[in-house]
């Protein structure tokens, strides 16, 4: 029997990640809720100054984004450990390469679509205006989405076999994820309120090289992160 | 003394080295050079050394600040060179030495960091910038503390050492992308003192804080390294001894 290569076992993997999320879609419920509950209590939080709240929308929003983003992840390697499903991946063999890229792409994907459920509940908490081009604003999101699922599924497989990786996860996640934050947010902030000097495209691009670093060193780091 | 000196000219000059080097007496009187030079270069940098015309005494914080910071970055390099040789060839050796320098990055670096800010108040009037630099800074010492409580919650030595490893090498591909991010986020740039901007009188007593605090961290390196790697040999033969592999088989 033949294996398939790096590509077609991604696919795949994608397809069965995205599967085994529909099929309970109890994940996405948590993160849709939670994510809401976190985006009312940054308005609760800093008051009703509606100027202020829609000036500050872009940050709420990838806030609530990465808060969402660690128990995604967590819950993503839960679901392996459970029955030694990673093991059982391993042992068939599949390429470690492609577990990263179908986890990665899933949690992209998972956090993109949440991102683009959040987009209309911003409008409607914070009256923001979507300045720029809607395109745009997809872009960043889910530009911004890769750039929390690389370094975030490389992580998560670390923190699901310590101890405390609750805590770990995001100790560890938070402080690398900095300047894919400060893009997106500035990105998204300025897809909200205009961009009269185009610094867009120089926030995108820092946000694309961090992906493209991030993917890459996934690539290569995470065989030796699940090997026994 | 003669046959110690025989002994040392057999045995080939690496070994020789390295046997002097791990002479009590020699690394006894190492530690005696280092206190030595640490009192003479606080001195030097307390009394000799002019105030600055504007700052005043304040300045003189410098001494232990920059030096401070040159060492955690000095530390943080170490860490990542032995996390990227740890992935090519596996050794307790580099894993010690890893957790070594990166335990004292984060000693120096937040110490220099909070001498940084005791100036910062009376200079710039607040503790606290968005500057760039100061901004990486901050972020890679919650990054090393997020490192080494990954040390602390990982049981099993080889796989604590190969996950170090990992996270080493991603905190340090982020540190220039934290600094542009930073600085294009909030430009309010520092200007870098280099020796031809300052007095020469100041360049002499920085020059001795920076080789006192360079001894100081071989001293405390060494110290620390030896601990690592007595602990890792401990944890490997005598697995009992510390509850790791036996209780990670039974969880997983």
């Amino acid at each position: 029997m033949r294996l398939p290569g790096l590509v077609g076992s991604t696919w795949v993997l994608f397809r069965k990640d995205l599967l085994v999320e529909w099929r309970s879609r109890s994940r996405v419920n948590a993160l849709v809720f939670f994510s809401l509950a976190t985006l009312l209590l940054f308005s609760f939080a800093l008051g009703p100054d509606t100027a202020l709240l829609r000036r500050n929308a872009g940050g709420y929003l990838w806030l609530a984004l990465l808060l969402a983003s660690v128990l995604a992840l967590g819950e993503s390697f839960r679901v392996e450990r459970e029955n030694a499903a990673l093991e059982g991946l391993r042992l068939i063999p599949v390429d470690a390469r492609a577990i990263f890229l179908s986890k990665g792409l899933a949690n992209a994907v998972l956090l993109t679509a949440l991102g683009v459920l959040l987009v209309p509940v911003l409008v409607a908490l914070f009256d923001v205006r979507v300045v720029l081009s809607w395109g745009r604003l997809l872009t960043l999101v889910g530009l911004g989405c890769l750039a929390i699922a690389a370094p975030g599924t490389l992580y998560g497989a670390i923190a699901s076999h310590a101890r405390a990786r609750d805590v770990l996860l995001p100790l560890l996640l938070f402080p690398i994820l900095i300047p894919a934050l400060v893009a997106a947010a500035k990105g998204t902030t300025l897809v909200f309120e205009g961009d009269p000097m185009d610094q867009l495209p120089s926030w995108i691009s820092l946000l694309g090289s961090f992906d493209l670093l991030y993917w890459g060193l996934g690539v290569v780091l995470f065989p030796r992160v699940v090997e026994e | 003394m003669a046959a110690m000196l025989q002994r040392l000219w057999n045995s080939g000059p690496v070994r020789a080295v390295r046997a002097f080097a791990a002479h009590p007496l020699v690394q006894r009187s190492f530690v005696v050079l280092t206190l030595a030079v640490f009192a003479y270069a606080a001195w030097v940098g307390l009394t000799q050394a002019p105030p600055d015309r504007e700052m005043g005494d304040v300045q003189r914080i410098m001494y232990a600040h920059v030096p401070m910071v040159q060492m955690m970055l000095l530390a943080g390099t170490i860490t990542f060179v032995c996390s990227v040789l740890y992935l090519f060839r596996a050794s307790w050796k580099t894993d010690a030495l890893a957790e070594a320098s990166a335990e004292l990055a984060l000693v120096f670096g937040a110490i220099g960091t909070t001498l940084g800010s005791i100036w910062g108040r009376p200079t710039w009037g607040v503790y606290w910038a968005w500057d760039p630099r100061l901004t990486t800074v901050a972020i890679l010492l919650v990054a090393l503390a997020g490192y080494l409580a990954l040390r602390r919650f990982v049981d099993d030595p080889e796989r604590r050492a190969v996950w170090a490893a990992v996270t080493g090498i991603v905190i340090a591909v982020d540190v220039p992308i934290i600094y542009f991010s930073v600085k294009w986020w909030k430009s309010l740039h520092q200007v870098q003192s280099s020796p031809r901007t300052v007095d020469p009188q100041m360049v002499h007593a920085l020059r001795w804080n920076i080789t006192a605090f360079f001894l100081v961290f071989i001293v405390f390196l060494v110290v620390r390294y030896r601990i690592a790697l007595a602990a890792r040999v401990r944890e490997v033969t005598v697995p009992d001894a510390a509850p790791s592999r036996t209780t990670q088989a039974v969880a997983s």
